[in-house]
């Protein structure tokens, strides 16, 4: 018999659209593969810089996502009680104007009352621009319950952070260890770097209390104790300071090692460093033993150089950092109990570190020059790098231990150097070039200025006169006095409490608020729900948007419904969090690859819509009309400076980039490009950006800065220092008195570690974690028909100890009881787990009725939360209050605090708690899905 | 294995009715006449029926005659031929039988042993699957041709022949449960060989690679717990062999026959239920279930 | 065509890493898209939404655990689809020829429009490579993307099979292992390709190269010379300062 033939050589489609997916924040180029006009496939585009032609398993399964059977149809207004999830549809007239409504007698009162929030929003220099002309200081995106302390330790420390805004050099690092990273943003580019080190036998360290995913294919695993790898880091520190294996000379040159700190307790500017008239920080000299501006031409710091001035004797900060951490209290022995692992494991890794940063360390022959005018011959490769995301910086002591990190980074000089930590434009930058926050409304008026930003001391806080906070979330306070994202998980609980203010109207956008997003999810509901002695709710309106039939659409008065990813203009810019390289500038869009076949709109549309409507001005023209017809219409005339909008890419004739007049045809040179810009570093400017001439001369020209931005690396962070001084009540502002001891113990200028928070009670001695699964996006993934095969419920894992200890089977349940309540969930054993540890994945706990699943799907009955069991507030101190459950410095949500107890109950019927269905504002889902365009 | 109910009746019915149609074919004297038409009848009824509720079991029973392509390396398309032949030669043999009262001998002693080498390909369908330590085994040719002619015997009526029969091939049930135990603890195939990670340390599966079920799963992941079928196994026992050999052992009645007949089917109803269930595929290693 | 060929003139597979790959799931779904929209019937999903969701992949990533003697657990991320098998059992049990092994490069296919779905070749593969469409009712399996490798209309770079070319950690090759000198053939004989059951006797063409040692000891000693103390008494920050200086020279 022969083989049947079989066409080998289909047509792959009629047409392929490029654009930007939408799965998650990493921001992959992909291939839609249309047929007969209709989505059949999608695939990585080779081309785009950040994923060069992979994709991830969401990315590969868009299509679900676009053809969900969950997407909202058309606006609604509510109905029922909130909650319950009835509805009724409108139009989008009906929907604009009443919101219109709503928000005009706001602005013109108080703009205040209005508490615009968005969440996973990839367009935040645009609704916070929004926002400002409204007039509300009440804006921030989630920044503040995701990974604020990473964000804000790096950008303070050395300009620029993780995140996905560096890279290790993937290329030429030859150790590279990765802190409680589960999947990160940069999901698609951490994968092929691993995967990069892979193929050449390099070696992969990971410190996780958990090992899958990178930590599983790492070569070494650190199971370390949650909350600890503050105290590890500074170990590892102090065994290398010790030993004496840092790059002093990097840290003479480009840091602010050599820099003079006001030794005498008694100086207003005590534990602050010497500057000169015009705000410099002051250095030795070594040629001349004199104090000079640290970057006045061919000067030499002088790393011993003290100095005495004015009857004040300064000591460089390197002399603070060897008093501080060559003590044995950092000693491997001495932390090793706390850390869970053994002295002779610390100083090995140690080791391992010293051994690969300097006896493997090459030169790249390239010649560059600093900022200071020095030539260099060659560049100087420090070929360990590290990595570090939500693991660290979701805990109470998360800011400094980022600090701790980029301490170490730093102190073996492999930042910004071959084989070393990479920044991406537009870092590095400085927090001192980044705007402060503003916080002043006015009726009718437009805010005085950004509202996110970094502040430098008291003086840059927003609060009134009584310590009061202006905004909602209490950002910019003395609770958190450097919340540079704000606290996105504080709005809820206090708009509810009427703490600091209330509030009229609550607009978010993009976030399940009502369930995965929210500490306290079922206590949340409540609020949501809460009404006050007139029968009024507590948040007396929500408007909010979504694609999705989520659970927070339940808790809505008035829904404006989105469009999918592939149905809208997007714009992903270098003002806000672009997709740059180590070796480029880039940015990207999306646009509509297909029309909605709904009633929806994308949202930035409406806000500029909206914008229009409400007069303000930023979306009106001279004439009072409306200034952007929609969202493609701002992408392409928007000037935030002149010369400067939202894309970098072909300005002008198409002639321009970076710099450049608006360019009515720029979208569609974005599309025939693939939907991205890239514009590349030139090979002298790629490393030491923050002190490479020519990398400043290239930021300057492609539009990154007005001026070049030299600076050092600050590990002697001064304002926290300067927060210290307040607390120490030599400073003109004062903390409230409650606050004054966390302050002065907390905001070291150089990092320490301190136990997180929820550590005092130790009767709850089980750490109790979240980590993302790949294959899902939070809550949103659910209503994906394939993923959802791959997580559709979640259990919790648990460690051999902890199983043999409470004789679990496999099969069993248990109730997790945290200060704050408990839940009652299914287990399974892990041995590859620190042995106080479970975790559970991310958000696969749906409520019954949303995502247009069946209201018996798994998700609903056994999957579930740990937000029930987490509290934005910790329990009670000594003195009645109640702290924030979040880092004190920087507001962050402590999310991997949660300590909890476990034992075996008897399996119930469903996961608890287990809430009533909401019900679904969208059509019953199809029961099978059998697509097949090309059929 | 999913003990799906269209294999065990397949299996359990059309082994009892090939069975029947051996005896029917083999032996002299042949019935004639109505009794005869009753016989083959009966035969006939399991045995189709068998046939028909397998199809039950394919996803596109509408393409069942390409089943008999594969005859060179397929058991089943073995079967399916075997099967067509023994019941188009019995056929024959039974309108001699009933219409013309005669023996075309030559029909039945082909037809009666097509009965059974139909039998025996069924079989072989399960043994030859290495996957399946607990089939890869001597037991499944024996016992299915076992059952398949005890049962024939009972239901042509043979008493002492039947009662033979039932008392030899429950002892080799008992063996071949015992013998099947041995054979799958002794395979070779294991978690360590499966993934190839044993020289690593001891295997255990974490994750699934879904959580909910998947074809797979549900068809070859398959566990019953080991004091349930223990019970089910001195129920099968009960039913096949023992109550039915008391039955015919006491003084004769039609009700008692019947009585035999009916139980010995529920006992090897119960025994195939087993037979699948029992039965673990190799590729529960990944599953960690087998 | 259910007899197996004698010889094939490629062996065409994949060779998967266990090193490397981190479980992320994205050729499981780059699989499904793929196949979706091309050989056969579309992979379903039954009860898509529902309670019980089951559907058909030809990819599937499980996890395992493994204790070592010493040391830590370690977590193995593994995927599984065809091997496409030198002596496959699956095609020698078909009844209808619609499984079969193509003569020139060893892929193991099934011919939906022959097949009656009567999953006994599911049952012969030792792997769990083949599962039943829950709404087609034919069996699916791994096609090797032959309507990718060969595809004239897609680009050169891009004749891969979709898992392979999706795989954002490069865990992935595909090659032919006939060929002593192609790629993959050269990988599996510097890492030590392994096949999967090797008892099952079915010859796997695709190889795992198992993961490299984790957890070891340095082995080299730890105070000397990389962390041995600049000074044993610290004589204060200049001290410390000098003879770290010095040190580094
Ligand atoms: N226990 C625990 N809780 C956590 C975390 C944790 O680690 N552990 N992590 C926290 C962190 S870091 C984060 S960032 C949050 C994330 O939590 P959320 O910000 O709530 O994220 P999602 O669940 O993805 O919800 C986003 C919403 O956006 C909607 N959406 C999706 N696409 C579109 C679109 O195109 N347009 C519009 N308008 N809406 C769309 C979705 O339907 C969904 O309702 O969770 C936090 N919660
Ligand atoms: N597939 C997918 N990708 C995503 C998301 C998603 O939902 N799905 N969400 C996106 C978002 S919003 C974010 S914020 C990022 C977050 O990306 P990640 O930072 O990777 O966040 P998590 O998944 O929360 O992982 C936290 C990790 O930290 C570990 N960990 C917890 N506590 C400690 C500790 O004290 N020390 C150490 N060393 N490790 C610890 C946990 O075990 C876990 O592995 O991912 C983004 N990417
Ligand atoms: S990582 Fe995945 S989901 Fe995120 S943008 Fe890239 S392909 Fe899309
Ligand atoms: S892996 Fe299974 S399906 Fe694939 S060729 Fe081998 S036996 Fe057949
Ligand atoms: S299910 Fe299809 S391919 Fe498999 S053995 Fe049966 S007929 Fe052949
Ligand atoms: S080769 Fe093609 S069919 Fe096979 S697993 Fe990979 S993507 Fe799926
Ligand atoms: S795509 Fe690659 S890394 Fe991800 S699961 Fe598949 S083989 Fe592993
Ligand atoms: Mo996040």
């Amino acid at each position: 018999m022969t083989q049947p033939t079989i066409d080998t050589s289909p047509k792959v489609s009629d047409e392929v659209r490029k654009t930007t997916c939408y799965m998650c924040a990493c921001r992959c180029g992909i291939n839609v593969h249309l047929k007969d006009g209709e989505v059949a496939y999608i695939e990585g585009n080779r081309d785009h810089p950040v994923n060069r032609g992979v994709l991830c398993a969401k990315g590969a399964s868009g299509i679900m996502q676009h053809l969900s059977p969950a997407r909202l149809q058309a606006p609604l207004k509510r109905v029922g009680p909130r909650g319950s999830g009835e509805f009724e549809q409108i139009t989008w007239k009906e929907a604009l104007e009443t919101a219109v409504s709503w928000l005009k007698p706001l602005r013109d009162s108080d703009p205040t009352k209005l508490a615009f929030f968005t969440g996973r929003d990839q367009s935040q220099s645009f609704t916070s621009y929004w926002a400002q002309s409204f007039g509300t200081p009440n804006y921030a995106a989630h920044g503040g319950f995701c990974s604020v302390n990473m964000a804000a330790a790096g950008i303070y420390t050395m300009g620029g952070a993780f995140w996905e805004f560096g890279q290790p050099d993937w290329d030429r690092t030859k150790l590279f260890m990765i802190f409680g990273v589960a999947e990160d943003h940069d999901s698609n580019p951490i994968k092929m770097g691993i995967g990069k080190l892979k193929g050449r036998g390099a070696k992969v360290i990971g410190v996780n209390p958990i090992r899958t995913g990178y930590n599983a294919v790492a070569d070494e695993w650190v199971g370390i104790t949650p909350g600890t790898d503050g105290l590890f880091i500074l170990s590892l520190v102090h065994c290398l300071m010790k030993a004496g294996r840092i790059d002093l000379d990097y840290l003479a040159r480009f840091t602010d090692a050599p820099c003079l700190v006001n030794d005498d307790e008694k100086s207003e500017d005590y534990g602050l460093i010497l500057r000169n008239e015009a705000g410099k920080a002051l250095v030795i000299d070594r040629r001349t033993g004199k104090p000079e501006a640290f970057d006045t031409p061919g000067v030499q710091p002088d790393l011993a150089g003290s100095y005495r001035h004015a009857g004040v004797s300064h000591r460089p900060v390197l002399h603070h950092m060897a008093e501080r951490y060559l003590s044995n209290d950092y000693a491997p022995e001495t932390v090793a109990p706390k850390v869970g692992l053994k002295p002779e494991r610390i100083r090995a890794i140690a080791a391992e570190i010293a051994r690969v940063a300097f006896d493997e360390s090459f030169e790249l022959e390239r010649e560059w020059t600093d900022f200071r005018g020095e030539t260099h011959k060659t560049m100087v490769g420090r070929p360990v790098s590290f990595h570090a995301m939500r693991g660290i910086s979701a805990h109470s002591n998360g800011f400094q231990t980022c600090r701790a990190l980029h301490l170490l980074q730093i102190i073996l000089g492999s930042v910004e150097v071959p084989g070393g930590f990479r920044f991406k434009p537009p870092y590095p930058k400085p927090a001192t070039a980044h705007p402060k926050p503003h916080g002043s409304a006015q009726p009718g008026k437009p805010l005085d200025g950004p509202h996110l930003g970094f502040v430098h001391g008291p003086d840059d806080l927003l609060v009134d006169d009584q310590n009061r906070a202006k905004r909602i979330d209490k950002a910019f306070s003395w609770d958190n006095p450097m919340s540079a994202h704000g606290l996105m998980h504080m709005l809820i609980s206090n708009a509810h409490a009427g703490d600091p203010y209330k509030i009229d109207t609550m607009m978010l956008y993009m976030a399940n608020m009502a369930w995965n997003s929210s500490m306290n999810t079922s206590q949340v509901m409540k609020m949501l729900t809460d009404t006050d002695e007139s029968g009024e709710y507590v948040i007396p309106r929500i408007i909010y948007s979504d694609a999705y039939s989520s659970e927070m659409v339940a808790y809505a008065d008035l829904i404006l419904p989105d469009t999918t990813y592939l149905e809208r203009h997007d714009c992903i810019s270098l003002l806000d969090r672009p997709i740059c390289e180590a070796e480029a500038a880039a940015d990207a869009i999306r646009w509509p690859v297909v029309e909605p076949g709904r009633d929806v709109r994308g949202f930035q549309s409406v806000l500029c819509d909206l914008g229009g409507r409400l007069g303000l001005p930023g979306f009106t023209n001279e004439d009072g009309s409306t200034k952007y017809a929609d969202y493609a219409d701002y992408i392409q005339n928007h000037e935030r400076k002149p010369g400067i909008g939202p894309l970098a890419g072909w300005r002008g004739k198409g002639d321009k980039h970076g710099r450049g007049p608006a360019n009515p045809d720029q979208i569609a040179k974005y599309i025939e490009n693939g939907s991205f810009w890239v514009s590349h570093i030139p090979a002298d400017a790629e490393f030491y950006k923050p002190w490479n001439a020519a990398y400043q001369d290239w930021a300057v020209e492609i539009g990154i800065f007005d001026q070049p931005t030299p600076y050092l690396f600050t590990l002697w962070c001064e304002p926290l220092r300067r927060f210290q001084l307040a607390a120490e009540g030599k400073h003109r502002l004062s903390p409230p008195d409650h606050l004054k001891a966390r302050i002065a113990e907390t905001m070291d200028p150089l990092p320490i570690w301190y136990p997180p928070f929820s550590d005092v009670d130790e009767s709850f001695d089980v750490h109790a974690l979240t980590q993302r699964p790949m294959a899902m996006y939070h809550s949103w993934g659910s209503q994906n028909a394939w993923l959802r095969q791959i997580h559709g419920r979640n259990l919790l894992y648990v460690p051999t100890k902890i199983w043999q200890a409470n004789g679990f089977e496999d099969g069993d349940w248990a109730r997790v009881t945290s200060p704050h309540g408990e839940i009652t969930v299914p287990v399974a054993l892990m041995a590859a787990l620190n042995e106080n540890t479970v975790w559970t994945w991310n958000a696969i706990g749906k409520r019954k009725g949303a995502w247009a699943l069946d209201e018996k799907a798994p998700e609903a009955t056994k999957g579930f939360l740990l937000n029930h069991i987490i509290h934005e507030l910790l329990p009670p101190r000594g003195d009645g209050l109640r702290w924030a459950n979040s880092d004190p410095i920087t507001g962050q949500a402590a999310w991997f605090d949660l300590r909890v107890r476990i034992e075996k109950v008897a399996a119930p019927k469903e996961a608890h708690p287990a809430h009533p269905p909401q019900k679904s504002p969208v059509s019953e889902a199809p029961k099978n899905v059998t697509r097949k365009i090309g059929a | 294995m999913h003990p799906a109910p269209s294999i065990i009746l397949f299996t359990t019915l059309s082994g009892l009715g090939f069975g029947m149609l051996a005896f029917l074919g083999l032996s002299v004297p042949a019935p004639r006449g109505w009794t005869a038409f009753a016989f083959f009848f009966i035969a006939y009824a399991l045995s189709v029926g068998g046939l028909l509720f397998s199809t039950f079991h394919l996803g596109h029973p509408e393409r069942a005659l390409k089943a008999f392509t594969q005859w060179r390396s397929s058991w089943l398309s073995r079967e399916a031929w075997a099967a067509v032949i023994a019941l188009v030669l019995m056929g024959l043999y039974a309108i001699g039988l009933v219409f013309f009262g005669m023996r075309w001998a030559i029909f039945g002693v082909t037809g009666g042993i097509m009965s059974l080498v139909t039998v025996f390909a069924t079989s072989m369908i399960y043994m030859q699957m290495t996957t399946v330590p607990r089939w890869n085994h001597w037991s499944p040719p024996v016992l299915f041709l076992g059952y398949s002619l005890a049962g024939g015997a009972l239901l042509t009526g043979r008493v002492s022949l039947a009662l033979l029969l039932l008392a030899v091939v429950g002892a080799i049930q008992i063996v071949a449960w015992f013998d099947q135990e041995r054979r799958e603890s002794q395979s070779e195939s294991t978690m360590a060989t499966a993934t190839g990670l044993g020289g690593i340390g001891s295997v255990r599966a974490f994750e699934h690679p879904h959580t909910g079920e998947s074809y797979l799963t549900k068809e070859m992941v398959y566990v019953v717990a080991r004091k349930h079928r223990q019970v089910l196994k001195i129920i099968s026992v009960l039913l096949a062999f023992v109550l039915p050999v008391a039955l015919l052992l006491a003084p004769f009645h039609h009700i008692l026959a019947a009585l035999a007949v009916i139980s010995h089917l529920a006992g090897v109803l119960v025994q195939r239920w087993l037979f699948f269930a029992e039965a673990r595929h190799v590729v529960g290693h990944y599953y960690g279930r087998a | 065509m259910t007899s197996l060929p004698s010889h094939t003139e490629k062996s065409l597979g994949l060779v998967i890493d266990l090193d490397t790959c981190v479980g992320c799931h994205a050729c499981v779904t780059a699989c499904k898209g793929w196949n979706t929209e091309n050989y056969g019937a579309p992979l379903a999903d039954k009860d898509a939404y529902g309670a019980e969701p089951v559907g058909s992949f030809l990819n599937r990533i499980h996890s395992f655990e493994v204790q070592p003697e010493t040391g830590p657990a370690q977590l193995i991320h593994f995927p599984k689809s065809c091997l496409h098998c030198a002596d496959a059992p699956c095609v020698t049990v078909c009844p209808t020829g619609a499984s079969y092994k193509r003569q020139e490069d060893g892929i193991v296919l099934v011919n939906e429009s022959d097949c009656i779905g009567c999953g006994l070749c599911a049952w012969a593969c030792p792997y769990g490579a083949r599962e039943m469409d829950p709404v087609e009712q034919v069996m699916k399996k791994c096609t090797l993307c032959v309507d990718r490798i060969y595809n004239e209309n897609l680009p050169e770079e891009d004749r891969q099979p979709a898992c392979v070319r999706t795989c954002p950690a490069g865990a992935r090759h595909f090659g032919d292992l006939a060929d002593p000198e192609s790629g993959v053939s050269k990988l599996v004989a510097e890492r030590g390709g392994i096949d999967l059951m090797p008892e099952q006797g079915t010859a796997p063409v695709n190889q795992y190269l198992p993961p490299r040692p984790k957890d070891e000891a340095p082995e080299f000693d730890v105070l000397a010379p990389y962390l041995e103390p600049v000074a044993e008494e610290p004589r204060g920050f200049l001290g410390w300062l000098d003879r770290t200086l010095e040190k580094i020279g």
